[in-house]
């Protein structure tokens, strides 16, 4: 078990660096030119701009700047600019262009919205996907199946930044059904309440998914030998449904949760700009939007981080779940 | 049956490695699913291959027919070896030994018509060029299907007649050996009568050497001249049938016997004294050392975990059987030892 | 009415050695299944009695309905999907049109099931103790460490060594043998009267189905309930069984004395299917296959079902193609039921027989 987990841990040390040396070749061997970005309104004599890259060290050699960026990942570092000194303590990401600020910094003040958006989320998400499933797979073939089905088809179908856009109008800004988003800075009672919106609109349109897949898996494992056997016993149909068929019908589904949940993290740029959560979407979209690389690369690398620690867990969840894997 | 060598297989292993992690370190092994296993066909002469689950008799199968490739040993068909040759150079063989296959559900392509999938091999290997679709026709009427049904999809024949299908798209190529495993187990037995009976005719009809590759000891004893009896990944016992079945001196090939039962025990016929054998087939990754058998075998002394039985000439193998001369009879067993009570004689 | 004659003689076999009480009394059992093409007909009018101590096998091909009338008793059709009339009387306890929570108290503890594929028919994900446990917990109120214990011993009983730690093993750690055993077990842990044991060694190794089979056999003899043992293969009944129903496209067609059926078959399907078997004294020889294949159960032949396949039907004549033939004694033969209008079936199979030689 221990070395099924360390062997995991490995892949995935082997993961990120992968991604961090592709992802600061692709932003800063690429085309986007910092300094421009930085003169206001974009008018900069080619001195001026020479003299920004100079203080942003982006006129030295690409492997000193990585050589620079990778230690301070690990132990932090001091970055120059404009005559002054601004720390970067580890794990430093380099420093925001445009607000002079550590990335890390920004990147993590605006953390804790962008996860207790998708914590919400995930819970509604397999709440209600999770039972609907369950309910249409045991009224198989069924109007009701027919109806569950077919409109978790219908409303998964609907484009979900047109279905966010339009729920958000109606209920937070026409009618003040639900409240409209504070700032994180005031407080967590400010904050929270904000998030009631996206968490429906976002939660049931993701259980969409959760319905269909979980109805198929259990209609499969409701028709296994081992389903019959537990009938067999003369148990009670709840307890043949709720333990032995669904025992087996989530195993699947916790797989492609730790995925969701990585790419839930990672994907609420729609949500937080149409609900205007200031979290790392939001950041992220800004920062795009002014060729800010290293907040650009910043949240990439988090990304990633969150991608590959959800794989991970994941393949050590699993193997709890399914006892067949805990011996390979 | 002539006594020209059709296939000739020499000391055939087929290790699958694989790695494992035993605590920190890496650690290869292999599971030994054939290891070390010589026989050979001659024209128009039936060999059965017999075991049990995990033995190696279908991996033998898929080496034979060159869909796998063998660890080391030597293959030689028709005089040619064929062990290593790769896929480009296969064609011939691919044409000269056909296989017929356990499911007749899976093994047709339900998309294709009962005439395309007969006349793909036709034109793979550019045969009867230009009336393929006669040749066709031939075919179904020689494995008993009726030549109009050409157009008809797999899924409306029912599992005897599919079954016909895959014998006639083995037959397409005109092979001279066929490699059947377990043609007829996924089949009622009412049906299973109908597809051996016509194996039969076209083993004499068309002079093909067949292995048999089967589980039933019935089943193979009607149908082969030979019949090598496999355990763990080796032969344990190989000869002519009636050696086999009359006086089997291995103590696995007498339990596999004595462990099937038998019909004939309705019609008053004691039943055969049964060796009933402990425990399971030990794991192919790390067999027994010395004799395979021995952890199930009630015979098992210490020399025998020493050391392996050869596959040796039986010291009965000289002697007649009811008065006819005896053939082949190899067995590997330290202390062979002839039963024949175990298996029942019953006049027909 | 057949059923009508075989309440006059309840079970032919259970009249030569009434040795035990009758446990399931099956009676004009008929169960289908709509579905778009129409009506299958899976079980048509089929009667039979399982005694105490005795092992009743029913002997069919694929689509016979061997396997869907031992369903019938446990109740695990969907019911929405089933239609099923007749009788079935479980230890004096009718179950055609029982309620679910009837079939729930019933299972495993007066009926138990032993399945053809070990591999499937354990969970994977929970341990073979928990399992057993669970199934005696249902019928008894007792602890968990009660029943644990209890799944322990029943692991012991059916020759599973070092039970203890094999209880807290799952299935996949389980040899196909051993997992039957657990089955078995697991059937057994509530001393049911009655184990249906639908094919229980075809997915196993000869060497391992033998000892199955003597475990089962041995059990029962142990605990003296009934076994329904339901299989394909003749020879199994030849050694185990006391008395035999075979079906042909969803009806009975034989009844009697297992060992006699199979040594003096006095039904025409019965006598071809032992006909074909490749037994092991005739060699080389052509096998005497039964020519056709099975009807589908979507559209039955008139009459006998039997008759397009029958090589005696020409003997008879219209009646095979017109009518269905009741159950009948067979002339000649003591104890012995079978549907066919033969009027000698014993002296015609006899004849052919000889005349095959």
């Amino acid at each position: 078990m221990l070395t099924y987990i360390l062997r995991r841990l490995g892949l995935a040390f082997t993961v990120l660096m992968a991604t961090l040396v592709s992802a600061f070749l692709l932003f800063f061997a690429g085309p986007a030119d910092p300094a421009q970005a930085m003169c206001p309104e974009q008018r900069c004599s080619p001195a001026r701009l020479a003299q920004i890259r100079e203080s942003l060290g982006l006129d030295r050699p690409l492997p000193v700047q990585f050589t620079e960026y990778f230690s301070g990942l690990f132990v932090g570092r001091d970055i120059p600019y404009a005559g002054d000194t601004i720390h970067c303590s580890a794990p430093c990401l380099g420093m925001s262009f445009l607000t002079k600020r550590p990335v890390s910094e920004e990147i993590f003040s605006r953390f804790p919205a962008t996860v207790l958006l998708t914590a919400g989320v995930v819970v509604i998400m397999v709440i209600v996907g999770v039972l609907i499933g369950v309910l249409a797979s045991t009224v198989r073939g069924t109007a009701l199946d027919r109806i569950l089905i077919g409109g978790s088809q219908v409303f998964g179908a609907i484009p979900y930044y047109v279905m966010a856009l339009i729920f958000a109008l109606y209920t937070t800004r026409f009618h003040s059904i639900f409240p409209q988003a504070g700032s994180m800075s005031e407080g967590l009672l400010n904050f929270l309440p904000g998030l009631i919106a996206p968490w429906l609109i976002l939660g049931l349109v993701s259980a969409t998914g959760y319905t269909r897949y979980t109805r198929n898996s259990m209609l499969d494992s409701l028709s296994m030998d081992y389903v019959r056997t537990a009938r067999s016993k003369g148990i009670t149909e709840r307890k043949v449904v709720g333990k032995h068929a669904l025992r087996a019908a989530l195993s699947p589904v916790v797989t492609i949760l730790g995925l969701d949940i990585a790419a839930l993290l990672s994907g609420t740029l729609v949500t937080e700009r149409i609900f205007e959560i200031d979290g790392i979407g939001k950041l992220s979209l800004d920062a795009l939007g002014r060729d800010d690389l290293p907040i650009i690369l910043g949240t990439v690398l988090v990304t990633a981080v969150i991608v590959v620690t959800m794989n991970l867990i994941v393949d050590i969840a699993y193997s709890f779940v399914d006892p067949r894997v805990r011996l390979s | 049956m002539s006594d020209k060598t059709l296939l000739e297989v020499t000391d055939l292993v087929r290790y699958f490695p694989f790695r494992e992690i035993q605590g920190l370190r890496m650690v290869k092994a292999s599971v030994r699913a054939v290891d070390g296993i010589s026989f050979s066909v001659q024209e128009g002469q039936t060999l059965g291959l017999v075991g049990e689950s995990g033995c190696g008799k279908s991996t033998t199968s898929r080496l034979v027919t060159r869909l796998d490739t063998p660890t080391s040993g030597k293959i030689v068909f028709e005089g040619r070896d064929i062990t290593t040759l790769k896929e480009s150079q296969l064609r011939d063989i691919r044409r000269d030994i056909q296989m017929i296959f356990q499911d007749p559900y899976s093994s047709l392509n339900p998309r294709h018509t009962i005439g395309s999938i007969l006349t793909t091999p036709l034109k793979v290997h550019g045969l009867h060029k230009g009336r393929e679709k006669q040749r066709v026709k031939e075919l179904l009427e020689l494995v008993g299907l009726n030549p109009e049904h050409i157009n008809r999809y797999p899924s409306e024949f029912s599992g005897g007649q599919r079954q016909r299908i895959g014998i006639a798209r083995a037959l397409a190529v005109e092979p001279k050996l066929i490699i059947a495993d377990e043609p007829v187990s996924a089949l009622d037995v009412s049906i299973q009568a109908q597809v051996m009976n016509l194996l039969a005719k076209l083993r004499d009809e068309l002079g093909l050497a067949f292995i048999f590759v089967a589980h039933d000891l019935g089943v193979v004893r009607h149908f082969c001249d030979q019949v090598a009896v496999m355990y763990l990944g080796k032969i344990v016992e190989y000869g002519d049938k009636r050696n086999i079945y009359e006086r089997p001196e291995h103590p696995y090939t007498q339990a596999l016997l004595s462990a099937a039962p038998d019909i004939n025990v309705a019609r008053g016929v004691p039943p055969r004294e049964r060796i009933r054998l402990v425990g399971d087939v030990p794991s192919p990754i790390d067999p027994p050392s010395g004799c395979r058998f021995r952890t199930r075998c009630w015979k098992a002394q210490e020399l025998c975990a020493t050391e392996e039985p050869p596959l040796v000439e039986s010291t009965n193998a000289h002697l007649p059987i009811q008065g006819r001369e005896n053939g082949l009879h190899l067995q590997a067993c330290h202390f062979p030892e002839i039963k024949p009570a175990l298996v029942a004689e019953v006049p027909a | 009415m057949s059923a009508a004659i075989a309440d006059q003689i309840p079970n032919t076999a259970g009249e030569a050695h009434n040795n035990g009480d009758v446990v399931l009394d099956v009676k004009d059992l008929t169960v289908s299944f709509p579905t778009e093409e129409g009506l299958v007909r899976a079980v048509s009018n089929l009667t039979y009695q399982a005694r105490l101590g005795r092992t009743l096998a029913i002997v069919g091909e694929s689509g016979s309905g061997k396997s869907v009338s031992s369903m019938a008793v446990l109740g695990l059709h969907n019911m929405k999907r089933t239609r099923i009339t007749g009788s079935i009387m479980l230890d004096g306890e009718q179950l055609v049109g029982a309620s679910r929570s009837t079939f729930q108290r019933i299972r495993s503890d007066k009926v138990a099931m032993v399945f053809q594929d070990p591999q499937s028919s354990l969970h994977p994900f929970y341990k073979i103790g928990d399992q057993i446990a669970e199934a005696y917990r249902t019928h008894h109120k007792v602890s968990r460490a009660v029943a644990s214990k209890r799944a322990v011993e029943m692991l012991d009983l059916v020759g599973i060594p070092n039970p203890q730690r094999r209880a807290k093993q799952y299935p996949h750690e389980f040899s196909g043998g051993m997992r039957q055993r657990a089955m078995i077990a697991l059937g057994l842990v509530n001393n049911p009267k009655l184990l249906i044991a639908d094919e229980p060694t075809t997915a196993l190794d000869v060497t391992v189905q033998a000892q199955i089979l003597d475990l089962i056999n041995d059990l029962r003899k142990e605990f003296g309930s009934a076994v329904v043992l339901i299989t394909h293969d003749l020879a199994v009944v030849a050694e185990t069984a006391d008395d035999i129903v075979v079906m042909y496209a969803g009806r009975g067609v034989e009844k009697g004395d297992a060992k006699e059926v199979l040594a003096r078959p006095a039904h025409p399907y019965t006598y071809g299917l032992l006909q074909s078997l490749p037994s092991h004294s005739e060699e080389l020889e052509e096998l005497k296959a039964i020519k056709g294949a099975p009807p589908s159960l979507l559209n039955l032949p008139p009459g006998c079902s039997f008759h397009p396949r029958c090589a005696f039907k020409d003997l008879v004549g219209e009646r095979c193609w017109t009518e269905l033939p009741e159950w009948r004694p067979a002339p000649g033969i003591n104890n012995r039921l079978i549907r066919c209008h033969l009027e000698d079936p014993v002296g015609t199979i006899a004849a052919d027989e000889e005349a095959s030689r």
